[in-house]
Formats: structure tokens, sequence, C-alpha cells
């Protein structure tokens, strides 16, 4: 390996080409997106709704997983958890539920706290298997109060005021502001020094504690980020539908769907489990009649993708990176790279 | 009274649970995987199971012989088709691989067999019991379960600490490099560890299909009783495990007689307050391996 000679004029450049170029596409997308309840029909809203909490899981997921290492099975606790507060908080307590929704997202990242202390002395795999205990305790816990519903659930009643096709059009904005701040906070923090930490911890833990990462630190408030994302989705959800059902907002499907979204998307970047939703929702509308079928191919997909692919569907199409519509690393701009012949320093 | 009884029937299962956590112990000891197939694996064991003795009308015990070959062969695939690739490409990948492959598991089951509950049928075997006192009694089944767990237990600790494979599986665990510069191929010796532990979880998969009803999604928590007692008892100890099942089902078991609804959360919150107060486990190995 070349030893790398940087000029004292070097420029550290954050940005890329492709980013800027990126922009010209997003922004106009989010325009059409924000414009959608007035042309599109209510069915279509409802589809992207469901896309959009996807994403939203999603998003989350991979911020823990594909940047933080920290691979977690028991994401669903925070979907039923933001489902269950959106519909305590605007039904008995009486909140306005566009206001109970930031509620149940704070009330997820506060129930993640004491949850992280004990998640926290597992690693790896051991702590995959222990926080789905502890999503599967929390489940058992809710069913427990007849004013949640026990066993049978409870129903959104707040948003019955609105008209249809009004309600319909609040959530998908919801949602479309959710998935925004979502993307958006996930690339500030890994932009963020506390992102350099994690790319440092991601690479050797021991060498980045000893040179002054906050290890534990950084991981706890990136596993309560992750926490309150997805409680936001849950409250998505459960407004999207109108309904809460423990079996189904405490299922495991949903880290599922989260784990095969970033994994065929591409873990560890911030437009894979953008790609990965869109790909995996195409998928559920095309190959819903296949029953068990759809879960084993995407299983199947999930594994090839893991073992030879493992930047997913967005490694293929940046040509592994060097196409970023959201640069997280640093490129460095070095003079005296015009008369050498090597690459310009990437770190990423 | 119905607590000692609690107590002995506890005991029983817990037996079951070690031979269930037993290669999900020896999985993680030798090459650090946590395998998130285990339950799905130990599910897949009983549903074969369940085809062999439907179909040739065989004694469940007998079939235990057909079935714990074939798993212990679909564990050595296992290792060089999928994870020793996986082992190259980081952390995470073990991990994604094994849960993708339970999922695909569960759900072709679920194509199979659909969601309905089965049983291995044993016959007047699952009712006989030997009377104790007048309260507590034993059935023979589950101490049969519970013994040959126990046996299992020792006979892999006693393969792990003489036998010439059981040491190059503790060195390969130690040190990887200097196994192979001693001329050790580290990735046999991690199939056969994989065909070793998938082995034991098919045969804890019969007894547990004979013992109580199943469908595909039982997978889910069987893997968890596994990792349950392996936590409890301790990392990289298989007494450690054999303890860990035993408080686990004693756990349960209490907590069902207190309430039916109650038996797999006291389970669960056994494990969270030995996590939150004791996080290395009731016997942990005074070496970390």
């Amino acid at each position: 390996m070349n030893t790398p000679v940087i000029h004292s004029h070097a420029k550290v450049k954050r940005s890329t080409k492709t980013s800027w170029g990126g922009l010209i596409v997003i922004v106009p997308l989010l325009a059409v997106l924000g414009l959608a309840p007035y042309f599109m029909s209510r069915g279509i809203q409802g589809n992207l709704t469901t896309l959009f909490s996807l994403i939203v899981m999603a998003t989350m997921w991979n911020l823990l997983a594909g940047y933080g290492g920290m691979v977690s099975v028991g994401q669903q606790a925070y979907i039923g958890i933001g489902a269950y507060a959106l519909v305590y908080i605007s039904d008995t307590i009486g909140l306005d539920p566009f206001i109970a929704v930031p509620a149940a997202v704070i009330i997820a990242g506060l129930v993640s706290i004491p949850i992280s202390f004990l998640a926290f002395r597992l690693v790896g795999g051991y702590f995959a298997i222990g926080t789905w205990v502890i999503a599967e305790v929390i489940h058992l816990i809710v069913v427990q109060f007849p004013q949640l519903g026990a066993g049978s659930g409870t129903s959104l009643l707040a948003l019955n005021g609105l008209s249809p096709g009004r309600r319909i059009a609040y959530v998908y904005w919801l949602s479309l502001v959710a998935v925004i701040i979502a993307v958006a906070v996930t690339y500030l923090i890994m932009r963020s020094r506390l992102g350099l930490g994690f790319t440092a911890i991601r690479d050797d833990a021991v060498a980045a504690s000893s040179l002054g990462v906050r290890v534990t630190n950084s991981k706890r408030f990136v596993f309560v980020v992750a926490a309150m994302g997805t409680g936001l989705a849950g409250a998505m959800i459960a407004a999207n539908v109108l309904r809460v059902q423990p079996n189904s907002v405490f299922s495991l499907q949903w880290t599922v769907l989260m784990i095969f979204i970033v994994v065929i998307g591409g873990i560890g970047t911030i437009e894979g489990p953008i790609i990965g939703a869109i790909v995996l929702f195409a998928l559920q509308q095309t190959l819903a009649d296949l029953g068990n079928w759809y879960l084993v191919i995407l299983g199947v997909v999930a594994i090839v993708i893991t073992l030879f692919l493992p930047r997913g569907i967005w490694g293929l199409l940046s040509g592994n990176g060097k196409i970023r519509l959201f640069p997280v690393g640093y490129t460095l701009i070095n003079p005296l790279d015009r008369f050498s012949l090597g690459k310009p320093h990437d770190a990423e | 009274m119905v607590w000692a009884n609690a107590i002995v029937q506890g005991i029983l299962l817990g037996g079951l649970y070690a031979l269930l956590a037993a290669g999900l112990s020896l999985m993680f000891g030798v090459m650090r995987i946590v395998n998130l197939a285990h339950g799905t694996l130990a599910l897949l064991a009983a549903y074969v199971g369940l085809l062999i003795v439907q179909a040739t009308g065989l004694n469940p015990f007998v079939a235990i012989i057909i079935v714990v070959p074939i798993m212990g062969l679909i564990g050595y695939a296992m290792q060089w088709g999928l994870l020793n690739r996986a082992l190259t490409k980081g952390g995470l990948a073990p991990l994604l691989v094994t849960f993708g492959l339970a999922v695909v598991i569960t759900s072709l089951l679920q194509e199979l067999f659909s969601a309905d509950m089965r049983t291995i049928k044993i016959g007047n075997l699952g009712i006989a019991s030997i009377q104790i006192t007048d309260q507590i009694y034993i059935g023979v089944f589950p101490l049969i379960a519970c013994v040959v767990g126990v046996l299992v237990i020792v006979a892999l600790q006693v393969f792990l600490s003489k036998a010439p494979l059981g040491r190059a599986m503790r060195a390969t665990s130690d040190d990887v490099d200097t196994v192979r510069l001693m001329g050790i191929d580290n990735r046999q010796v991690y199939a056969l560890a994989t065909a070793i532990a998938i082995a034991t979880v098919g045969l804890a998969g019969m007894f547990l299909g004979m013992r109580t009803q199943f469908n595909p999604i039982t997978g889910d928590i069987m893997l968890i009783f596994a990792f349950e007692a392996v936590i409890i008892g301790g990392l990289g100890s298989l007494w450690g495990t054999l303890v860990g099942g035993i408080v686990l089902a004693i756990a349960q078991v209490v907590g069902s007689q207190i309430n039916p609804s109650y038996g797999v959360l006291f389970g669960h919150l056994v494990f969270l307050a030995i996590l939150a107060f004791r996080p290395s486990g009731l016997l942990p190995k005074a070496v970390t391996s």
C-alpha cells in the first residue's frame, strides 16, 4: 500500500456531485408527494402510508444495526408501544391525535432507556435474542391490562370526527413528514461526530474506545433514537389501520420485514432501506397470492445477498458507493494527487 | 406440596430444556455463532419425525435413530454451505443468514403442514407415571426425556474435554490461526461442531414433539427458551446450561401454578432478573474460552 502524501493545502469535501444531483431529483419528488392528496385516490394514499411506515422502521433498524452494529430482533416492541400509546393518549386521555403522535414517540424513547441497560449486558447474537425476549415480555404485560383491550386489542376512535378523505390525507402527510424526519435524523447523526465515532466502533471497538469514543453512550443514544423512530412507525400504522391488536403490533413479522428490507436494499447505507422498502412493497403487491412462498423467496434472497452482495441493491446501483445521494463520509481533495497515480483518499 | 410438585416437574422439564440449549451453547463456544435458526431446526426435526412415524408406523423412539443423523447431516451441510462463508463476511453476516434461514424453514413448514397443532403420539407412555407421594407423580416420559438430556450434556462435556476432536474444537475456539498452523482445517472442525449441535437439537425437537403440541411458529419460542437457559446458566459452560434449563423450567411451572397464563412470562422475568443482577449467569466459567 502506498503511503499517501498529503499536501498542506489539502481540503476535505463532504458533498459529492451526485449528492447535489440527487437534490435535483429529491426536492421535486417530495413536492409531488406532498401534493399527492389533491390528485391521488385514497387507496393509493393508504398504500403510500404503509410504504412510508416501512421506510421509517427500516431506516431505524439500519441506524441500529447497519451503523450501530446492534442487531435487534425486538423492534416490534416499539411498533406496539407507539401504536398503543397513540390510541391511549388520544382516546383515553383525550389529546389531539396529531399531538399524541409526538407524545407516543417520546414514550417509546423513554421505555427504551431502561431496556437498554438490560439489553446492553448482552452482545452480538445474544443481544439479538435478548431484545426479542424483552419485546415478548412487553407484549405479555400489555395483554394483562383491560384498559388496553387485553388480548383482543382496541380501536382508534379519535380520528372518527374527520371525514374519511381528510383523515386519510392527514395521516398520509403525517407519514410523509415522518419519512423525512427519519431519513434526516439518520443522515445528521451519521454526519456528526457521533457518526464518525460509530464508524470507528464498527471497525475496532477497542481502538475507538481508547481514542476517546464513548462507546456505550453512543450506542445507547442510537438505541433510543431507533426506538423513537420505530415507535413513530407504530403510531403511523395505528393511525392508518385504526385498530391495535396485540398479536399483530407485537408480531416478530415487523422485525422480519425491517431486516429483509435493510439487507436487500443495502445495509449500512441511507439509501438502502428506502430502496429495499420500495422493492419489498412492490413484491408484496405482486406476490401476495403466493402466501408462505413469499417469505421463503424473501428469506433466500436475503441470505444470498448477505453472502454474495453485502451492499445490497443500492450497492449494485451505486457502483459500490461511487454514487451517493446522502454523503456521510469524507473525501480528501489532495492537490498532490494530480501528480501521483493514487486515487482520492476516501474514508467512510 | 403443590410447590414441591411444581419443582419436581420443573426439574424434569429443565433437563429437556438443557438438551435443547446444549447445541446453541456448543456453536457459540466453538465459532461464536449465535444460530437464530436453532429453535426452528428443533421443530424441523419434530416434523421429520412425525412424517416418518406417520408414513412407516415406526415407534417414535426408533424414529429418533433416523431423525438424529438426518439433522446432523443438515447441520454439516448448513455449516459448509452457508455459515463458513458467512463467517468471512463480518460479525453481522452469520446472524442475518441464520435469521433468514429460520424464516425460510418456518414458512416452508407452514406451507407443507399448515398452522395446525400436531404432536408425535406415544400412546400410553404419555400418561404413565410413578407415584412418589400423595400429590407428587413423576411422568415416565418426562423422566426419560430429562435423563436423556442430562446424559447428552455429560457426553458432550466428556467429548469436549477428552476426545481428540473435542480438543480440536476447544483449540479452534481459542486460537484459530494457530490451529490452522497445526494442520487442522478449521472449516471442517466447524462443520463437525455444527453437525453435533444440530443432531442434539434434533433429539430435543423429537422429545418436545412427543411431549407437547407444536406448530410451525413454535420454533420461535424454542429458540427463546434455549437462549434463556444458556444465559441463566452462564455462557461457555454446559453444566451452567443444565442448571439454567432447570431454573427456567421451575420458574415456568411455578408461574403457571399461580395463573396458567403466567408460565412463559415468569420464565422471562427470571431471565431478566439474572441479566440485571447476575449477568454472568449462575455458573459462569472461571476462564472464558
